[in-house]
């Protein structure tokens, strides 16, 4: 039995990867898109942008996977999902997509103004062009203040997949539930604990071996 | 021919006037030193120079060559690079880059301005720089592990790798502990000595006297008096001027 629900919980637990991984792949880029685009000068770009990023930060992420799942077919009457399982794996994907885009979007916001303009300034002193003071200049220093907060969100997000299966999105946790009415046990829900536990473990220890390597300035 | 000729600069900020009308010429090989009140203008007039403040009207001549005319101004980004370069500038903060060696801040300029088979002799340039500045043992040395006033001197050095043809201080010493002046200050008055083109920013009445040729006393975003550099601190003409050294040397 004990075997039976790992390789059940293993094979759930593929799911969870898989939105986590897609997620990061997707949500890190775009977050720089928009903190780019909310700390623009032009007013129609940001204004928006801070509304959308109120919103998504302002709402419990269950609420948003349901409104972007049911959402298009109450209020549009089109049903963009499909019934299959990809739909809700799309759908779920884009909800975890704009909404850890939208927290990140504000870590580099901070990151970005906690350097000093001296920095830039630096460099505009030596003949150094936008990008050369980007790419030589500010990106590690960015990187080096974001990497803490940016792990603390990463970790969430390991537990947040597990919100997915409100719309019915095959993961860890639903395969351990369903245990509960196959065989009337209720332990391999318990089980995947374990699982998450390993799971953000190792990132955390990946965290850590990247912060020390950029601990050797300040 | 003067090396430095600054003309009509005007700079406003929001509703203030920063710098109302500063003119002033500069010789090749002489220091300025520029002293007066904090807000008196100093500092933004030095960022104009630098290009970090564009003023609102006025021009900058460097060797003849009209670098910038506040009318109107240069749209184009690499042109705007290029001007700069006769401008080098060691900030109040030292500003070194803390994810590089101080060699490495030295180089990392040079060596993206110019051919990858300049390498070995730009890095050799730089620890010549670094030797000179008495920092032979601490090329290797990131910012945070220096003192005070071995970052500023690291700072000189950056600037000086780049060549310019006028080196600017903002206040190289205010950010140091007093025992850490010293150094720097001295290492400015060899640069003075080399005839190296400097302008100075600086309350350090005694050091403007001794090392600059001219001085300039600005306040409240004009030039109220200017002179050899001994004549105006020793015996100021002015009385803001005599007003603004007294409260200086009764601290």
């Amino acid at each position: 039995m004990f075997w039976t629900v790992t390789l059940s919980l293993l094979e759930g637990f593929w799911g969870t990867l898989k939105l986590f991984c897609l997620t990061l792949v997707f949500s890190l880029p775009l977050g720089l898109a928009i903190c780019l685009c909310s700390r623009s000068k032009v007013k129609l770009i940001k204004l928006p942008i801070r509304l959308i990023i109120w919103v998504i930060r302002g709402t419990p992420l269950m609420l948003q996977l349901l409104v972007i799942y049911y959402g298009p077919g109450i209020f549009l009457g089109i049903n963009v999902w499909g019934t299959d399982n990809r739909g809700r794996f799309l759908a779920a994907l884009i909800a975890f997509v704009i909404n850890y885009a939208c927290y990140f979007s504000e870590i580099y916001r901070g990151g970005i103004q906690s350097i000093p303009v001296g920095q830039r300034e630096a460099g505009k002193v030596l003949g150094m062009s936008r990008s050369q003071i980007f790419f030589k200049i500010t990106m590690l220093q960015l990187i080096k203040r974001i990497v803490p907060p940016i792990s603390n969100e990463i970790i969430t997000l390991v537990k947040d997949t597990s919100l997915a299966r409100v719309i019915a999105v095959y993961e860890i946790i639903w395969n351990g539930q369903s245990f509960i009415k196959s065989s009337g046990i209720i332990w391999p829900l318990f089980y995947t604990g374990a699982f998450y536990l390993i799971f953000s473990g190792l990132l955390s220890v990946l965290f850590v071996r990247i912060e020390k390597r950029l601990d050797y300035f300040r | 021919m003067p090396i430095l000729e600054v003309k009509n600069i005007k700079k406003n900020f929001e509703n203030t006037e920063v710098l109302k009308d500063i003119s002033f010429d500069l010789e090749e090989g002489q220091t300025l030193s520029i002293i007066g009140s904090s807000g008196s203008g100093k500092t933004t007039l030095l960022r104009c120079l630098n290009f970090l403040e564009t003023p609102d009207e006025g021009t900058i001549t460097v060797r003849g060559k009209l670098l910038l005319d506040g009318a109107n101004p240069i749209t184009d980004q690499r042109q705007l690079r290029e001007n700069r370069k006769h401008f080098g500038l060691v900030f109040q903060q030292f500003n070194l880059f803390p994810q590089y060696t101080a060699l490495e801040n030295v180089t990392l300029a040079p060596l993206l301005h110019s051919d990858p088979s300049m390498k070995d002799e730009i890095i050799e340039k730089g620890k010549a720089l670094l030797a000179e500045m008495g920092l032979a043992d601490r090329m290797g040395n990131y910012p945070h592990q220096l003192s005070g006033g071995q970052q500023q001197r690291v700072a000189i050095a950056r600037a000086l790798a780049m060549e310019p043809d006028i080196l600017c201080f903002d206040e190289p010493t205010s950010a140091l502990d007093p025992e850490l002046t010293g150094e720097v200050l001295r290492v400015i008055r060899e640069l003075a000595s080399r005839h190296t083109t400097m302008i100075i920013v600086t309350h350090e009445m005694a050091f403007a006297r001794d090392v600059a040729d001219i001085a300039i006393f600005m306040d409240d975003g004009i030039i109220l008096e200017k002179g050899s550099a001994k004549e105006l601190i020793n015996n100021p003409k002015e009385e803001r001027t005599k007003q603004f050294l007294s409260s200086l040397s009764s601290r």
